[in-house]
């Protein structure tokens, strides 16, 4: 890929799977291995459906821009934004809560954390922006469970 | 690949063979539905077998979820048959289980319903 690819993409359910592809395509390029390709496309994936269904609210006149960015030290760069009225950061629970195991949503973000680096989430009064970083020689990912 | 679903009774279990995704839209949708016209039909013994899912994301365990709980509450019972690794490792991290009832043999699970 080039140094930075950007796209923007309309509020609809095929922008969730378009997104999921991107990444899955751009991470195999820069040689992530198979389970990283993997957490790096479920991440995205995660971060298009909260753009789409939280942010924009499937609204039409509303985009969703998705960016790749390579870092001169060959790190993933990640920036998925929309153009809605700011996630409430304070409003998400913690979904391994004994109380919250069961409930059917709110695993989004936690996803993301477990799967990425590093995941900063920006909200403001026009959108949120969500950057999700995966370092090329990155640490192993598979003890982060309590990464939220 | 979209998600497919198909039902066929064992010793008076019904058994979902799913294949493909389970993820936000279709495929959710397709499970969510299949599971309440089953409960709504009297069939309360329900193994989910996903041993041909290659996919969920957030949505698709929500929906595993939903499926549980709404067969618990009305008095049935869920479990879940050959899960892949990658489904496996999201149920790991979720902590979600232990919360569900997993069987990797059909045989034993058809058998473990009380």
């Amino acid at each position: 890929m080039e140094q930075t690819v950007s796209y923007t993409l309309d509020s609809t359910l095929e922008t969730v799977d378009h997104a999921e592809e991107k990444a899955t395509r751009i991470a195999t390029e820069l040689g992530f291995g198979e389970d990283e390709v993997l957490q790096i496309s479920m991440a995205v994936r995660e971060g298009a459906v909260n753009a789409v269904l939280h942010g924009n609210q499937y609204a039409p006149d509303k985009k969703v821009i998705l960016a790749f960015e390579r870092t001169p030290e060959d790190d993933l760069v990640i920036t998925i934004r929309d153009q809605g009225k700011g996630i409430d950061l304070s409003g998400i629970p913690n979904p391994l809560a004994p109380e919250n195991l069961l409930k059917t949503s709110g695993r989004g973000i936690f996803l993301m954390r477990s799967f990425m680096d590093v995941v900063e989430i920006r909200p403001s009064q026009t959108g949120t922006e969500v950057k999700l970083i995966k370092h090329v020689h990155g640490p192993s990912v598979g003890n982060k469970e309590g990464s939220q | 690949m979209s998600m497919k679903l198909s039902t066929r009774q064992v010793d008076g279990v019904t058994i979902v063979d799913c294949s493909g995704r389970i993820t936000l839209g279709e495929g959710s949708v397709t499970l969510r539905d299949t599971v309440r016209d089953l409960l709504s039909k009297g069939n309360k013994k329900i193994i989910l077998n996903l041993g041909e899912v290659n996919y969920i994301d957030s949505s698709g365990i929500g929906e595993l979820v939903s499926a549980f709980t709404t067969t618990k509450n009305q008095g049935g019972e869920l479990k879940l048959l050959n899960l892949t690794k990658k489904v496996h490792d999201l149920l790991q991290i979720t902590k979600l289980y232990t919360v569900f009832d997993v069987k990797d043999d059909e045989a034993a699970a058809v058998k473990g319903f009380k």
